[in-house]
């Protein structure tokens, strides 16, 4: 039997069940603003790559320039004296919770944070009114830049302690060293028993090779180098240049038999 | 030959208005730097976008040498920083493209926030938006412990010790994402799964109904 059809009929969607509604949200077309328009593609499109190009390049002088952290060793679990430190944008968090004492952590790390994410996320229905302009909506323009002014202050401030937590830890660390050896030798006393050739490469080699070896922007990496002791002695006394620049001579002073150790060291790494 | 192709497909599957209704639309003046250099700031979104991709295509290439292993983990990121050619560009793109992603994300919803742009009828794009700065952050948390040296484990070690902190769910949410009671072999494997394969699936999605309302609601107008 055909359907029977009549004006009243409710007309749906295509195909479906979907009943069609005579009014709908519809934006403005933009030919109803004053100004210019011009079509998304290709005229704006080709307009917003080139400027993507131009953030890409200063993106990839960062990157080159930048090799990404990584530390020498894998984590050690049994590290008691490793100070941790979130990633950056975590920092601010960290911080606020520093102000808590244990006992109220739950105030600084889940019902204070909570509350701000809260009120973040039902902005648009605390600021109703339909004024846009930042002057016109006094309450919400001064509350986030209230919160924005202290989540800067919060990561400068976990910066800063961070820095002198770890020149704490060091300056016990050496004191502790000291003490364990009240007597350190001379320099020139070339005994194998005081020289640690890692040491010596961190303070001497590192800042241009990495403290890894893997090199940087600044000098070429040292693993797996094909090369003997002697030629290495040569290159740590008298310098030498390469594909990425000069290495200038005497980085590393000490002696014949410390640069034999330090090269020796250094060649292990293959 | 092309056209013909085209017009087969397009009989049968009505392609045109998909592709027209994103070529064709009308870009206002107001946010068109070309014409107000400050219109850049509405640059802001797309930008964050255009790092999203950055991110996940260095990603997708982190991914086939990258061992999710307390064992392999850490060598298998030394050897591509350091052995594998162009592996440290690589790396340092997807390293440096989390910070980036951050900031321009931050900067969206500043311009976002101080054009009011979030007003009726645009609501619900601005929890979406909300939803994706918090699946953002989640990426950048659970990423963070994957090169698995001690900066990535005591960081991890916390974040999960402040999760703990929650009343009632604190506890499980920590064993949910530990894997177990230490930070350890079970909590990579995890961190991995969530990093790569759930939360990128809700960003992507999220991504689409963004963009998607964008469409349907277009952008506010001048101030």
């Amino acid at each position: 039997m055909a359907h029977e059809r009549n004006k009243n009929d409710v007309k749906y969607v295509g195909d479906s069940r979907v009943k069609v509604r005579k009014e709908k949200l519809y934006p403005k077309p933009y030919s109803e603003y004053p100004g210019k328009t011009e079509p998304f593609f290709p005229n704006f499109l080709l307009k917003e790559w080139m400027a993507a190009v131009v953030f890409l390049g200063a993106f990839m002088v960062l990157v080159v320039s930048h090799p990404a952290p990584l530390e020498a060793t894998p984590a050690d679990p049994n590290d008691t004296s490793y100070i941790p430190l979130p990633d950056w944008y975590f920092l601010f968090l960290y911080q606020f919770l520093k102000y808590f004492p244990s006992g109220t952590a739950v105030w600084g790390a889940v019902i204070i944070p909570g509350f701000f994410a809260l009120l973040f996320l039902l902005a648009p229905w605390l600021d109703r009114k339909p004024d846009r302009r930042p002057s016109k909506r006094p309450i919400a323009t001064s509350l986030m830049l209230i919160v924005v002014a202290g989540i800067v202050f919060l990561t400068y401030e976990a910066v800063v302690q961070h820095k002198a937590q770890v020149e704490a830890m060091e300056a016990s660390a050496a004191q502790h060293a000291q003490q364990a050896a009240p007597a350190p030798a001379p320099q020139d006393q070339g005994t194998t028993a005081t020289f640690d050739p890692e040491a010596a490469y961190m303070q001497s080699c590192s800042a241009c090779h990495g403290q890894d070896l893997a090199g940087t922007a600044a000098a070429p990496s040292l693993i797996a180098l094909n090369l003997t002791v002697d030629e290495v002695v040569d290159i740590i006394t008298n310098g030498r240049s390469g594909s990425q620049g000069v290495m200038p001579p005497g980085m590393f002073s000490g002696t014949e038999e410390q640069k034999k150790q330090l090269a020796e060291w250094v060649l292990s790494h293959q | 030959m092309i056209q013909k192709v085209y017009d087969w497909l397009d009989e049968r599957l009505d392609l045109s208005p998909i592709w027209r209704d994103i070529a064709d639309h009308e870009v206002p003046e107001h946010v068109n730097p070309a014409h107000h250099f400050s219109a850049f700031v509405y640059c802001f979104g797309g930008l964050t976008f255009f790092t999203v991709v950055i991110q996940i295509l260095s990603g997708m290439f982190l991914a086939m040498f990258y061992a999710p292993d307390i064992v392999n983990a850490f060598n298998s990121v030394k050897y591509l920083q350091t052995e594998v050619s162009f592996g440290y560009i690589v790396r340092g793109m997807h390293h440096w493209g989390a910070s980036v992603v951050i900031v321009m994300l931050f900067l969206h919803t500043l311009r976002v926030f101080f054009t009011g742009a979030y007003k009726a009828p645009r609501e619900m794009n601005w929890v979406v938006g909300v939803l994706l700065f918090a699946v953002i952050l989640g990426l950048g948390f659970t990423g963070y412990l994957l090169p698995w040296d001690n900066k990535a484990y005591f960081a991890t070690k916390v974040g999960l010790q402040i999760a703990e902190v929650v009343p009632v769910l604190g506890p499980y949410v920590k064993h949910f994402l530990a894997g177990g009671d230490i930070v350890g072999a079970e909590t990579i494997t995890r961190f991995f799964a969530i990093h790569v394969f759930f939360l990128p699936a809700i960003l992507l999605l999220l991504l689409g109904v963004h963009f998607i309302l964008i469409r349907r609601q277009g952008i506010a107008g001048p101030l």
